[in-house]
């Protein structure tokens, strides 16, 4: 246990929750006052007061309007993006034995991006689809594929699984790629091309209400499923084989968590875009901190993700005035420095 | 708690690992498992933890086939250590010792107080209470061994299925594991490369080439004929004078 971890768990756990609600409600409140127009932090608690509890406070509709309908939307969407990832490369890391191992391994964002371009693009779906739908499809199309890869390759057999399902998620991830490339050249004209590359760099702008009631059932059960299983996640620390001789059911779990960390990265990405390295650095920045024991070690990564992309979120708005940066452009930035000082750092304490 | 194999084999592709193993292992008996390398030692003991599905025949734990058993009621009974395992998560020795508590616990039975009077009671029996707090990176290889024996005494089984528990010890914690597994009284099969350790077992058991040659008390089994046959070496049992305690003196075929 890290010398954070033992302070963290020193104080009650009443406490330790509160704590935690308070940092993320924080950070949902910068990312609604901070953008383009500042909104004092004040205002909005305001704005809030009167759309949750009817506090009937006088108010700019304005404001309240930005408030609500897309700073709001905007902060919550970005939160449970960031913890669903987070946890999401949580499990893949524990279950596939693998430090490197995040949402993406498994083809997911590159079957996305796939079919996002068929969607818009290529016009496939005939505008029956929207291009969240098309980005879901494409996501869940190339996971089974991977699997199915995998198993075929031997990949549900004891410890060798892990590189199986590695393997060939870069096989389905470059296959994915490339049909991307393909439809994009033979298709897209500049403005397109533009607006995917945006796309798929991670954007939040479009996100509404509809969203929201998406992201939050949809992370907060996952999140769930994963906590629900910590113990089993811990028995995996020796491998599969020692996993199951401490009476996991291993494939089972295997199978019940990898497909709902697919699902739930499907539904992320095909909301936002791919936004890299939350499911990469996030998981070790957690561990860092409580150890890696997995039920701490999954509230505090859902957290952190979410507090840390609400922060990506508002940085990509405020860097260069008057336009919004790719969201997956913050999380490189501040991800792959961050990932260097963990690896560093990890060393050191050998 | 009685395990028994019924004609148990294992292939993988076109390799026969095992065929027509048949064997009960006693209750309370300690079982050394010896045969060269390639013999089929470690799939046997896999098949016995139900961690692999046998191509042919079954395991039976207590009359009932172990293939219809859920894999917690398992790991209840049965207790087993790899040759070798690993990690790079940042964890204590304990937090190690602790993961054997796993088939014991559910929402309705969290970590109690007993859990850690067992789990430092594991500890102290295989000598590493004073390295509880040590973390998993800075132990040698005969303490991580030993922190793994400490896991599957935590998981208080009735059987426990030792893949070469001795392979990096020193000396005297070879010596001191293996009177450990002989004192508890547990079940134990033992899969062992040193053929003196053998001959403190109860029965030994004699692999070769997938096949079981040989099953019986080690003084009986281990003849000079079957020890020429089986591991290609001259061996003689002889008495050490001091206690009459039997030893093999082993030297290579001129």
């Amino acid at each position: 246990m890290t010398e954070a971890a033992a302070r963290a768990s020193r104080l009650p756990r009443p406490s330790r929750a509160l704590l935690t609600c308070a940092v993320l409600a924080a950070a949902l409140v910068a990312g609604i006052s901070i953008g383009e127009t500042r909104i004092p932090p004040l205002t909005v608690l305001q704005a809030l007061a009167n759309r949750l509890f009817g506090a009937g406070l006088p108010l700019d509709p304005m404001d309240e309007g930005i408030i609500w309908n897309y700073r709001l939307t905007r902060a919550l969407v970005a939160a449970c993006c960031g913890a669903g990832l987070a946890v999401s490369g949580v499990v893949l890391q524990a279950l596939l034995r693998n430090p490197l191992a995040d949402p993406y391994i498994m083809g997911i964002s590159a079957g996305a991006s796939t079919g996002a371009v068929a969607v818009t693009i290529a016009g496939f779906g005939a505008g029956a689809l929207s291009l969240s739908m098309g980005a879901f499809g494409g996501a869940v199309l190339a996971f089974a594929l991977v699997a199915l890869l995998a198993r075929a390759a031997g990949g549900s057999v004891g410890g060798r699984g892990a590189v199986q399902i590695v393997l060939a998620g870069i096989a389905g991830s470059q296959l994915f790629n490339a049909l991307t490339s393909f439809i994009i050249t033979k298709s897209a004209n500049a403005d397109q091309a533009r607006g995917i590359m945006f796309w798929l760099l991670g954007n939040l702008s479009g996100v509404r209400w509809h969203d929201v009631a998406l992201a939050v059932p949809v992370a907060l059960a996952g999140v769930a499923l994963c906590a629900a299983h910590a113990r089993a996640l811990d028995a995996f620390t020796f491998g599969s084989d020692s996993a199951a001789a401490l009476g996991v059911p291993v494939r089972r779990v295997q199978a019940v968590l990898i497909g709902a960390s697919a699902l739930l990265t499907a539904v992320m990405v095909s909301m936002v875009g791919s936004i890299g390295f939350v499911g990469l650095v996030i998981p070790h920045a957690a561990r860092l901190l409580v150890g890696v024991r997995h039920a701490r070690l999954i509230p505090a990564a859902a957290l952190s993700g979410a507090v840390f992309l609400v922060t990506a979120d508002i940085l990509s708005r405020v860097i260069v005035p008057g336009q919004v940066l790719p969201i997956g452009v913050i999380t490189a930035l501040v991800g792959a420095p961050a990932f260097a000082l963990i690896l560093i750092r990890g060393q050191d304490r050998r | 708690m009685s395990l028994e194999t019924h004609a148990l084999g294992w292939t993988t592709g076109r390799t026969v690992v095992l065929q027509d193993i048949s064997l009960t292992v006693r209750p309370g008996e300690t079982l050394g498992l010896i045969g060269p390398n390639g013999s089929g030692k470690s799939t046997l003991l896999r098949l016995m933890a139900g961690l692999l599905r046998p191509s042919t025949g079954h395991v039976e734990l207590e009359g009932r086939p172990l293939a219809a058993l859920p894999r917690r009621e398992i790991a209840q009974r049965i207790a087993w250590v790899a040759q070798q395992a690993d990690t790079s998560d940042r964890i204590t020795a304990r937090d190690a010792v602790e993961l054997g508590r796993t088939p014991w616990l559910s929402a309705n039975d969290p970590w109690s107080p007993a859990d850690d009077a067992i789990v430092k009671g594991a500890l102290g029996d295989v000598g590493m209470g004073d390295l509880a707090a040590r973390q998993w990176c800075t132990l040698s290889g005969g303490e991580r061994q030993r922190v793994h024996i400490a896991r599957a005494l935590a998981q208080r089984a009735s059987v426990l299925l030792l893949d070469e528990p001795t392979n990096h010890l020193d000396v005297h914690h070879q010596l001191s594991i293996l009177s450990l597994v002989r004192r508890l009284p547990l079940t134990s099969v033992v899969a062992l490369h040193d053929l003196n350790h053998a001959l403190g077992c109860d029965r030994v058991a004699v692999l070769k080439a997938g096949r079981l040659l040989a099953l019986g008390p080690p003084r009986e089994i281990l003849t000079p004929e079957l020890m020429r046959g089986v591991f290609d070496v001259c061996a003689h049992i002889l008495t050490d004078p001091a206690d009459g305690a039997p030893v093999l003196r082993i030297h290579p075929i001129h």
